[in-house]
């Protein structure tokens, strides 16, 4: 692995030695070089120092909150941050990915999806900012044409209402990247139902019922339990 | 044989054992006996308090010795531990009092208590200082005591002809029984008449005054003998017992058993006492009867006390007393005595032949005659102690023979008759104005009692005589027929006053009986509603109150304390001295206070609440006129707190079962958990560190092998990561602290996640979604409601063959939306579709994992939702859930567009 430079720079936080001994050994045969902090300062300063190129940040640290190094480190980077954290802790990880990380994690966890995540995070984060948007979105079967403002599933044109079809593009532009119900609530319908998940809920089963081969059991769109929704990322050709 | 009839029954022989241990073991009694003052009691007990402590080192305490300045007494005192008197204030003066409560905390192993027959000041904890002996025996410390012979109750009128003396302190004979030890302590009667001289026994002046009175030589004689008499009947008793132990042939079959008929009559205290001696006389028992004869309506009230004191003194003489009520007094006495086996019967002979034992054929006569094979004795009545004829016979309505209006009122009667009668004389035949004298004689009797009735009766024969037979306004009488006219009228005028008084006295007596069955019954009715010991205890208190007129208190025994109380009225406050009772009876368990001879000074009465024996709880009854209660109201209090002990028991019963349950459940738990712990979350360790090691250790093994023990690797951990998320969910949901995070969520959205979610673990089991055409919104916590889901497809995932198919339809029935989970595995053994539901239980399929934690979280979750989880068999075969919930809808507020 050393012949060829590595794909990134992955900063670890996490204060348990077994977990980063494991992602040191999996992200090191993945090709990536790991950095390590076991603690919040000695995160700020591995980020300030290194400019790692992506952060894996466990929410339970010795001395801070991880959501509250999530704030710090958006004040002054634009860093992909996926956040680690355990099972029945939803709330934790909606208030990072509010406070600005781009995906999350649960505990345990395999390497193929942490590897996914990672994929997705960084893509997303190489798209440059100003760069033109593609004009069509392709997800599997599903053909979003953003210039026509046409929808088709499986070759056949579907009809959304303008809600279903904002919520639609929100979800397919990230596609693999989880949205939180605030996050979409924000972009779809503005601030003013800031709390109101409801809204979302129902619109987005009806869009599911358009475009769903099968809505209930959904491949396009995944619900996050507790969290939000997640579009499927788009396979590779 | 003779071997066979010598050798003691098993049952004697138990009955010594039992009374060898318990002798063992209580305190010891030992009575220094007199025949008069100034024999040496007091010398010869302090004698042995120092012989027991050279020889024994015993720890003696001198509760209370009088020296009365005798000097070789008081040497005595010298070195032994005195305990200082109390000093208790009593209208100006200071008495000095033995302090039971110090020698109870000071706990000595034996004490020394002169002058067992003293009566303590008032205000003492008890009136008599043998009761304080009870007390000291009791707490277990051995009392060492003196006493004169002329004490004793049951000689205490045989003391009262040989001195003239009567003596006011008396002690028990059951103290004298009680006594492990009787010692005489006797002189020659010269010789304590020359120490009284020598003023060893009395000071100077004092002597002089005694020896004329108490110190004859020949009242000193007969003392003497009566003094050495008892004690010998005592020592007959030892050598009795001695013979029952040890198998000697008794010369006397069965033991006399004398019942004696207690009456309000004054006489009665003499008789019991005759009887008492009767029964010692002859080694039998004492058995006392107090008869209410329904017939004559109960007692007055005045009677009443008389047989209250009657009571306590047959008590006090060892007699067991029993109250019994009947229409016959001769047949109720005869079967009471049938009953108990009485061998003869003692009566009092009446002190003047009244007219009215005359008229009932005498009662004593009818005993006799009906008696059988029990003697009858009849013992003469004092006639100097019977009531003066005035007083109104024990039968009569004390409250209306007392009212000088009601005769007023009679005569009026036959005023207002002789009026009338005068006036119809023309009209009515002679024979109907008899008549109508006989309806004012009734009236009176109906109204004012039996004694205006007979007045009545009387006046109307002499009105009748002066105005309506001729010759007209004389008594004089022309013809003779009219003499038997008179006698007839006067005659059923006293027969009808009689039946009258009968039948009012009856209903009243029936009456009061009702009263106080429907108070029992509404106290009880109160009781059964309440189920926590503080509510019976406040309505306890409120039906006392009400019963015994007055404010009344409950307090509750909590292992042995004396709990808060609960008053009524609820701003009754309690004084110290009804606090200091409480504890008493609460310690004792006994009746005390008010009309007994325990604190009856305190103004209130004391009562346990008791359960074979054990002590629940107290009731304070304070009466507002400050009467001790009558028997009759005792009883009743018995029978009332009987009602509210039983109550508190069963609460305290139940109580206790439920903590009992609790624990057992919590063991369980405790015990589920901990297998589950060692055995649920080992087994995959296991598999994990098998695989794991072999992985390391051989770096030969072929690549199928290698992958097939990763795959097991994440398997295993796959599986742990579930046990221990089964075991924080079910943590969460039990510990009532549930949090729920509820929003308006599709129900679709939550099975689609979950059947996502199982996807890989469900294999090729087939699943199918039925949704309703309209959306089925739930108010819920999306996430906790989605593992209701997934644990329901883990479930289907374990028990459904791998073909299986899994069908989940919602619905909506009404206002509810309704999730049928169903699939075609092999279902549940019948019987048990409930119990799945419990915490750690498994089904009974052989090698299926999981702790048996996944459906009762699932209906942990429901029931905090406010919904329904149920299971049953489907009839085509294979298992089905119900999940329902109440819908929701979407707030008005526009959201669609």
């Amino acid at each position: 692995m050393t012949q060829s430079p590595p794909l990134a720079t992955v900063l670890v936080v996490d204060d348990e030695p077994q977990v980063r001994r494991f992602l040191r050994a999996a992200l090191g045969s993945a090709g990536y070089h790991m950095l390590e902090a076991s603690t919040l300062r000695d995160a700020v300063t591995q980020v300030t120092s290194f400019q790692p190129d992506l952060i894996l940040l466990d929410l339970g640290l010795p001395d801070g909150d991880g959501i509250a190094l999530t704030r710090t480190l958006r004040g002054f980077c634009q860093t992909p941050i996926i956040v680690i954290s355990a099972r029945g802790r939803e709330d934790d990880k909606v208030d990072a990915l509010d406070a600005g990380a781009d995906d999350y994690l649960t505990k345990p966890f395999g390497v193929r999806e942490l590897l996914a995540r990672m994929r997705v995070a960084l893509r997303h984060q190489s798209e440059p900012a100003g760069a033109p948007e593609p004009l069509v979105l392709e997800i599997d079967d599903l053909t979003i044409d953003l210039v026509k403002r046409m929808v088709t599933v499986r070759n056949a044109e579907v009809h959304l209402t303008p809600i279903e079809y904002k919520l639609l593009v929100l979800l397919a532009r990230n596609a693999g990247r989880v949205l939180t119900h605030r996050q979409i609530l924000k972009d779809v319908w503005g601030n003013a139902h800031g709390t109101e998940s409801h809204h979302v809920r129902v619109h987005l089963a009806e869009l599911r019922k358009k475009i769903e081969s099968n809505p209930a059991q959904p491949r396009l769109i995944i619900t996050e339990p507790g969290v939000g929704y997640r579009m499927k990322e788009p396979v590779k050709p | 044989m003779i071997e066979d009839e010598q050798r003691p029954s098993p049952d004697t022989v138990l009955a010594r054992i039992t009374a060898d241990d318990a002798r063992a073991k209580r305190a010891k009694l030992k009575i220094f006996f007199g025949f008069a003052p100034g024999v040496g009691k007091t010398y010869r007990m302090l004698q042995v308090a120092r012989d027991l402590v050279v020889e024994h080192q015993a720890d003696i305490l001198v509760g209370l010795v009088e020296t009365h300045r005798r000097r070789e007494t008081a040497a005595m005192l010298l070195g032994l531990d005195i305990l200082p008197k109390k000093k208790v204030a009593y209208r100006g003066h200071n008495l000095e009092e033995f302090d039971l409560e110090a020698a109870l905390a000071r706990k000595p192993a034996v004490i020394l208590l002169d002058e067992l027959a003293h009566t303590n000041a008032p205000g003492s904890l008890h009136e008599k200082r043998w009761q304080d002996v009870l007390e000291l025996l009791d707490a277990g410390i051995d009392v060492l005591t003196t006493v004169n012979v002329q004490h004793v109750e049951s000689l205490n009128d045989v003391i009262e002809q040989i001195t003239g003396v009567r003596v006011r302190e008396t002690i028990p004979d059951s103290i004298l029984e009680r006594a492990d030890d009787i010692e005489v302590v006797d002189i020659a009667p010269e010789e304590l008449l020359a120490r009284l001289r020598e003023g060893k026994v009395y000071v100077a002046e004092q002597a002089a005054r005694a020896t004329q009175n108490f110190f004859r030589r020949g009242n000193l004689l007969a003392l003497r003998e009566l003094a050495l008499r008892c004690a010998a009947q005592r020592v007959d008793q030892d050598v009795r017992d001695y013979r029952a132990e040890h198998g000697v042939a008794q010369p006397w079959a069965v033991s006399e058993r004398i019942l004696v008929c207690i009456s309000p009559a004054p006489s009665s205290a003499r008789l019991l006492r005759a009887a008492s001696r009767m029964a010692a006389g002859l080694h039998g028992q004492l058995l006392a009867v107090c008869v209410e004869a329904t017939s004559l309506g109960g007692f007055s009230h005045d009677d009443q006390q008389r047989i209250e004191s009657h009571v306590r003194l047959a008590e006090a003489l060892g007699a067991k007393v029993v109250r019994v009520s009947g229409n016959d007094l001769v047949k109720t006495i005869l079967a009471h005595a049938h009953e108990v086996n009485a061998t003869r019967i003692v009566l009092g002979k009446p002190g003047r032949a009244r007219w009215r034992d005359r008229l009932r054929s005498s009662l004593l006569q009818r005993l006799v005659e009906q008696s059988g094979d029990i003697d009858v004795h009849v013992i003469r009545g004092d006639a100097a102690e019977d009531p003066p004829p005035a007083t109104p016979s024990p039968t009569v309505d004390a409250a209306h023979t007392k009212s000088f209006n009601a005769y007023v009122a009679a005569l009026l009667l036959v005023v207002i008759t002789t009026a009338i009668a005068r006036g119809a004389r023309s009209v009515l035949p002679v024979p109907d104005l008899e008549m109508l004298y006989l309806l004012a004689v009734m009236f009176a009797a109906l109204r004012y009692g039996r004694g205006p009735a007979i007045v009545a009766a009387a006046a109307a024969v002499l009105a009748y005589d002066f105005f309506l037979v001729p010759p007209y306004l004389t008594f004089a009488v022309a013809d003779a027929r009219y003499i038997l006219t008179f006698a007839m009228m006067f005659g059923v005028g006293i027969l009808v006053s009689e039946l009258t008084t009968r039948l009012r006295s009856a209903e009243r007596f029936a009456v009061t009986r009702e009263q106080r069955t429907a108070a029992l019954y509404a106290l009880s009715r109160t009781l059964a509603e309440q189920d926590d010991a503080p509510a019976i205890a406040t309505a306890v208190a409120r039906h006392a109150a009400e019963e015994f007129k007055g404010s009344a208190a409950v307090a509750l025994t909590v292992d042995g304390q004396v709990g808060a109380w609960a008053a009524s009225p609820i701003d009754a406050s309690l004084a110290h001295d009804h606090r200091s009772l409480a504890n008493w009876v609460a310690a004792h368990g006994r009746l005390a206070g008010l009309g007994t001879d325990t604190l009856p000074g305190v103004g209130a009465i004391g009562a346990p609440l008791q359960v074979r024996d054990t002590t629940l709880g107290t009731l304070l009854v304070v009466p507002r006129d400050g009467a001790p209660l009558l028997t009759e109201q005792k009883l009743f209090m018995e029978a009332f707190c009987r009602q509210a002990a039983f109550a508190i028991e069963r609460v305290r019963l139940t109580q206790a079962t439920q903590a009992a349950a609790v624990r057992i459940q919590t063991e369980e738990m405790r015990n589920s958990l901990l297998s589950a712990v060692s055995h649920d979350l080992r087994t995959p360790l296991a598999a994990i560190t098998g695989a794991a090691t072999t992985l390391r250790e051989r770096s030969d093994l072929p690549a199928a092998t290698r992958s097939e023990l990763l795959v097991a690797v994440c398997d295993e951990a796959e599986r742990l990561e579930r046990l221990v998320g089964d075991l924080l969910d079910m943590t969460r949901v039990e510990s009532g602290g549930l949090h729920l995070r509820r929003e308006i969520v599709p129900m679709e959205e939550m099975i689609g996640s979950a059947v996502g979610r199982l996807e890989t673990r469900l294999g090729a089991r087939k699943v199918t979604v039925k949704s309703a055409s309209q959306l089925s919104l739930v108010y819920v916590d999306a996430v906790l409601f989605e593992q209701v889901f997934v644990n329901l497809l883990e479930n289907a995932a374990k028990y459904a063959p791998v073909d299986a198919h899994i069908e989940i339809t919602t619905s909506h029935v009404g206002d509810q939306v309704v999730v049928t989970f169903d699939d075609d595995g092999p279902g549940f053994v019948p019987g048990t579709e409930e119990k799945i539901f419990d915490k750690f239980y498994r089904g009974v399929h052989p090698g299926v994992g999981g702790v048996g934690l996944g459906l009762a979280i699932c209906r942990g979750i429901l029931t905090a939702h406010g919904g329904t989880l149920t299971a049953s068999n489907r009839p085509s075969g294979g298992a089905r859930f119900i999940v329902q919930l109440k819908a929701a809808s979407l707030p008005a507020q526009g959201s669609a567009t």
